[in-house]
């Protein structure tokens, strides 16, 4: 009913200024991938030799590949936990520690990731693990399963909990109707969580120079230890395909929901005809 | 106030019968009868908050029961509590004389019909009808038998494959009725079953469901907060309060004989008058009131004597609202002003202001289409009554 | 008062009393409630908690103790020996910190560019959410997905992006120097300034969408009952809608402060050397100096400044839709 009633040219005029801060650069950034020139602020062409050169720079892909490895790994561990989590949360008002438990869930959201690096790090050696590939994707599980029972948490609040109920008063035990009624539903917000740990553990930087060895240096550190060497095509390159596969997975959840919505307004129109 | 409302049913007030005008079901009455369902001495507190407190009620086989009361009485805290989603913090809950204490809700055999409906959004009707049949492990072909007489029961069978989205309101109800009734459970719980429902539907639902309990020969607890929906439909009615029961009765009881003066205020509406007993004779006061002299009855048993505080309770049609002085105007009989009307088709309401400022309610049947002098405002009328009209309660 | 409420009531019991009431009794309730709250209570406590006790001991511990190769020493035999190391501790390393101006200087001057780089991102965030609120309802969802696109792109490349444009070579320069507004190439690579831009930049998300979220709740009929009682639309801003959006403006405040704080990658790629931040300090006095009780303590110092906002964004989560990303 609002609508557009108040859309100000202001109102019109922030909103485009506001897309252009957060586009431009972005932008800028794919558009010289495919400059002919090592320079990458001055256009003289159209060429892909960057990203054949990508494919040639063996370092970079076996970077790729670890961290790919990292994040499928513990995107998944990090989503069953942060589901439970979120479960523990909503659904379990009282139990002892839930003062400690909620604040060790909201803080590493907002923790400064100097000093969640560090203090795993410091594990890690108290305990003599060797750093490498698994320390890393332990420390990526720790801080990304925070962020996937806010998303979980959020949609089981909105989940009327009779249904749970329902399910039980019909004869399940709890773990069945969490299996058969309340999996099902908040899936959407699963996969989302999912996908979110995904890419937090594919961008992490700062963590994983903590707690990684030497035989597990993911691509945000390759990325890191030349861009501090200056801006290269490569880089816009390898920068490029990141952003497009983001871009791909967001748009694709973005027509997923957008077709909930509308089978939604289908049901609501066959159920208004009785 | 608080020492009102005693969990008994009352005794009719006056020689005439209260309660039989439904049907011969009466097995509160027979000592022999062995209740179903029993609470005993049922309390249930969240940190400080005691939603219930030390509450005994019986219910029996094949009674439709309805516990009523204001949100927060507790009245929903005492069907989780059968249904297993809250434990007691003490006293024992007794279904068909074994304790339901410590079992969990999947282990019961009660079923229950919720508010939201909670059906299941990714189900289609068929499947929401056969889920708690699946997790009994009954065999596919009894499943299906069962699906399709409870589809036939609630008239859905055209819907059968529709998701919940894809129904109304009221089909989304005869589902959720469908599914809670597929197990045959020995009770069936429903929580504010009709709350969602716009009210010519609900009408018509509650002769439905009074049907299906008669048919089905089940044990209906119903929970809400309608009075009127609780005297449609219940053999009998707790009235709650704050985690007590202020009174369980037949409706006619609940209504004609109300135990406390908080039964009278929630249950219809109702005139009070608040004075001091002048004299006791059997069950017989005088109660002198500002304005007047009330002589009524009080229930049996109660304790009020000469001098104690009482109010008089009486409800809005049993008042008579006339121009002219009645025979004996010192007794039984009020003088006002007509204050103001409401004309609601089938009847009329009139507030009637008393000198001292009190308003009386009366209603007043339209058996007529019209009448030949009808009352205006600001008109002397006389209020007058029949000394079996009303109660006399405690203060 | 509990001793009455779990005192077993007199019921009167016709059958044999059951074990003791309560959801415990009830056997795979309970062993699922375990799992649900024990595996991730577990991790949390094992991977979180306990890591940040170590840091605080080693923060205590002299160089030799907890400078590499360190020994490996399990926490039990450290929680059981607590007592005897508790003589040893020694707050050297917070005289330390105290000594060299260094710290306290990026402690301080982490804390002004976190506090206006907040600032900026709302004066920034405030009208763009605005705007988003007020876009036409079917405009809505997608306008909000392309706010949070760019939070979803990697960190690091958002903050390379303005490498090339802050660069004295840079796109910026050269839309200035061919607009003719400068004749000169300014420096901002490499500056304070460049820092400010790099966090506004990479943060904005988050201070965009609690205030979105706050604003988009509000009732549009609030603004009409305004008008009506004779207020005109710039004074029916600050009157309503402005004070009713406070707590998604705190919320948003609070996610770009905490983590500005303690930022490493922005200071690290746009700032220059006389740039000074405590992630940054923390950073080079670990990997640079190896000196880990030293960055350990400035961990601690740290993690202190940021319990107050901390605690705060706890309280505001419930009320503003921080729960948005």
């Amino acid at each position: 009913m609002g609508g557009a009633r108040g859309w100000s040219p202001f109102n019109i005029v922030s909103v485009v200024v506001g897309f252009a801060f957060l586009y431009i650069p972005i932008v800028l950034l794919v558009v010289f991938s495919f400059n002919a020139s090592r320079l990458v602020t001055v256009w003289t062409g159209f060429s892909t030799q960057w990203y054949a050169a990508l494919l040639a720079n063996q370092q970079l892909l076996d970077a790729a590949f670890v961290t790919l490895r990292i994040g499928l790994i513990s995107a998944s561990l990090a989503t069953v936990l942060g589901t439970l989590a979120a479960m523990a949360l909503t659904r379990y008002a009282r139990f002892r520690g839930r003062l400690l438990f909620s604040g060790m869930i909201y803080a590493p959201l907002v923790m400064p990731e100097v000093i969640t690096g560090l203090s795993l790090l410091l594990l890690f050696v108290a305990v003599g693990l060797d750093r490498g590939f698994w320390t890393v994707t332990l420390a990526h599980v720790t801080f990304t399963m925070c962020f996937v029972t806010v998303v979980v948490q959020s949609r089981l609040v909105s989940l009327d909990r009779s249904l749970e109920e329902a399910a039980q008063d019909l004869g399940c035990p709890p773990w069945k109707s969490f299996l058969v009624v309340t999996l099902p539903l908040i899936w959407p917000a699963v996969a989302a969580g999912w996908m979110l740990a995904f890419t937090l553990s594919l961008d992490d930087l700062v963590i994983a120079s903590f707690t990684s060895g030497p035989s597990s240096t993911t691509l945000p550190m390759r990325i890191y230890s030349q861009v501090r060497l200056g801006v290269t095509p490569e880089i816009n390159a390898i920068s490029t395909i990141l952003i497009g596969i983001v871009t791909f997975g967001v748009v694709v959840s973005a027509v997923l929901t957008k077709r909930g919505a509308v089978r939604r307004a289908r049901d609501e129109r066959l159920a208004a005809e009785g | 106030m608080s020492a009102l409302g005693e969990a008994r049913p009352q005794p009719a007030p006056t020689g005439r019968s209260l309660g039989s005008i439904r049907r011969s079901f009466a097995p509160w009455a027979d000592p022999a009868e062995v209740p179903l369902i029993e609470f005993a001495r049922v309390s249930k507190r969240f940190g400080s908050f005691a939603a219930v407190s030390e509450l005994d009620l019986a219910i029996y086989r094949r009674e439709f029961h309805a516990l009523l009361g204001p949100s927060g009485c507790g009245k929903s805290t005492l069907l989780r509590m059968l249904a297993g989603f809250e434990e007691p913090t003490s006293g024992e809950v007794r279904l068909d004389g074994q304790t339901l204490n410590g079992i969990p809700p999947h282990k019961r055999p009660v079923n229950m019909m919720f508010q939201s409906y909670a059906l299941f959004p990714h189900m289609s009707v068929e499947k929401n009808v056969e889920f708690g049949l699946k997790q009994d492990g009954m065999a596919r072909s009894e499943r299906a038998d069962r699906v399709a007489e409870m589809l036939k029961l609630v008239k859905l069978e055209p819907f059968r494959s529709r998701k919940p989205a894809q129904l109304s309101g009221g089909q989304q109800q005869r589902v959720a009725l469908a599914r809670s009734l597929a197990k045959r459970p020995k009770v069936l719980l429903l929580d504010e079953p009709l709350g969602a429902l716009d009210k010519k539907l609900r009408e018509e639902t509650q002769f439905e469901l009074m049907d299906l309990q008669q048919s089905l020969g089940l044990t209906f607890l119903i929970v809400t907060h309608d009075q009127e929906e609780a005297m449609t439909m219940a053999d009998r009615i707790s009235v709650m309060r704050e985690g007590r029961i202020a009174q369980v009765g037949t409706p006619e009881t609940v209504y004609e004989a109300p135990a406390s003066r908080y039964v009278a205020e929630f249950v219809g509406g109702v005139n009070i008058l608040s004075g001091t007993v002048a004299e006791r004779r059997g069950d017989r006061v005088r109660l002198t009131v500002p304005g007047g002299i009330i002589e009524a009855d009080v229930p049996v048993g109660s304790r009020l004597q000469t001098g104690s505080p009482a109010v008089f309770a009486v409800r809005p049609e049993k008042l008579r609202i006339a121009r002219h002085a009645p025979a004996d105007p010192g007794v039984n009989a009020f003088r006002g002003e007509v204050w103001d009307i409401a004309y609601l088709g089938d009847m009329t309401l009139f507030n009637a202001r008393l000198p001292g400022g009190e308003i009386l309610k009366a209603a007043t049947v339209n058996a007529a289409r019209a009448s030949a002098e009808p009352l205006g405002y600001e008109e002397e009328v006389w209020l007058t009554f029949a000394p079996d009209a009303g109660v006399v309660l405690p203060e | 008062m509990s001793a009455d409420v779990a005192e077993p009531a007199g019921a009167p019991a016709a059958r044999p009393a059951p074990e003791p009431a309560g959801p415990e009794r009830i056997a795979d309730s309970a062993s699922f409630r375990r799992l649900v709250v024990g595996l991730p209570f577990v991790w949390l406590l094992l991977l979180f908690l306990v890591p940040f006790l170590l840091v605080l001991k080693i923060s205590l511990s002299t160089l030799a103790l907890g400078q590499p190769p360190y020994e490996p020493v399990f926490p039990l035999a450290e929680i059981a020996s607590f007592g005897e190391r508790l003589r040893e501790l020694s707050f050297e390393n917070y005289l330390f910190l105290t000594d060299d101006p260094l710290y306290l200087d990026s402690l301080i001057s982490s804390l002004v560019t976190a506090s206006v780089s907040t600032v900026l991102a709302l004066l920034v965030a405030y009208p763009f959410a605005l705007g988003l609120a007020r876009a036409p309802e079917r405009l809505r969802p997608m306008l909000l997905v392309l706010t949070i696109l760019p939070f979803w792109t990697s960190f690091l490349i958002r903050v390379y992006a303005w490498m090339g444009i802050l660069r004295n070579e840079g796109f910026l320069n050269q839309l200035l120097l061919w607009l003719g507004l400068i004749d000169q190439p300014l420096v901002i690579l490499n500056t304070n300034t460049a820092v400010l831009i790099g966090i506004v930049y990479s943060y904005l998300p988050f201070m965009v969408l609690p205030i979105y979220a706050s604003l988009e709740r509000q009732d549009p009929r609030l603004l009409e009952a305004a008008a009506d009682l004779g207020s005109p639309p710039a004074r029916a801003f600050w009157q309503v809608t402005f004070p009713l959006s406070l707590p998604g403006v705190l919320a948003g405040c609070l996610l770009v402060f905490i983590p500005a704080v303690g930022e490493f990658v922005i200071p690290d790629l746009l700032g220059g050397s006389e740039t000074l931040m405590i992630g940054k300090t923390l950073w080079n006095e670990f990997f640079i100096n190896r000196d880990w009780p030293v960055a350990s303590a400035v961990a601690v110092v740290l993690l202190v400044l940021l319990v107050g906002p901390l605690l705060l964004l706890q309280r505001a989560r419930g009320s503003a839709g921080a729960g948005a990303l």
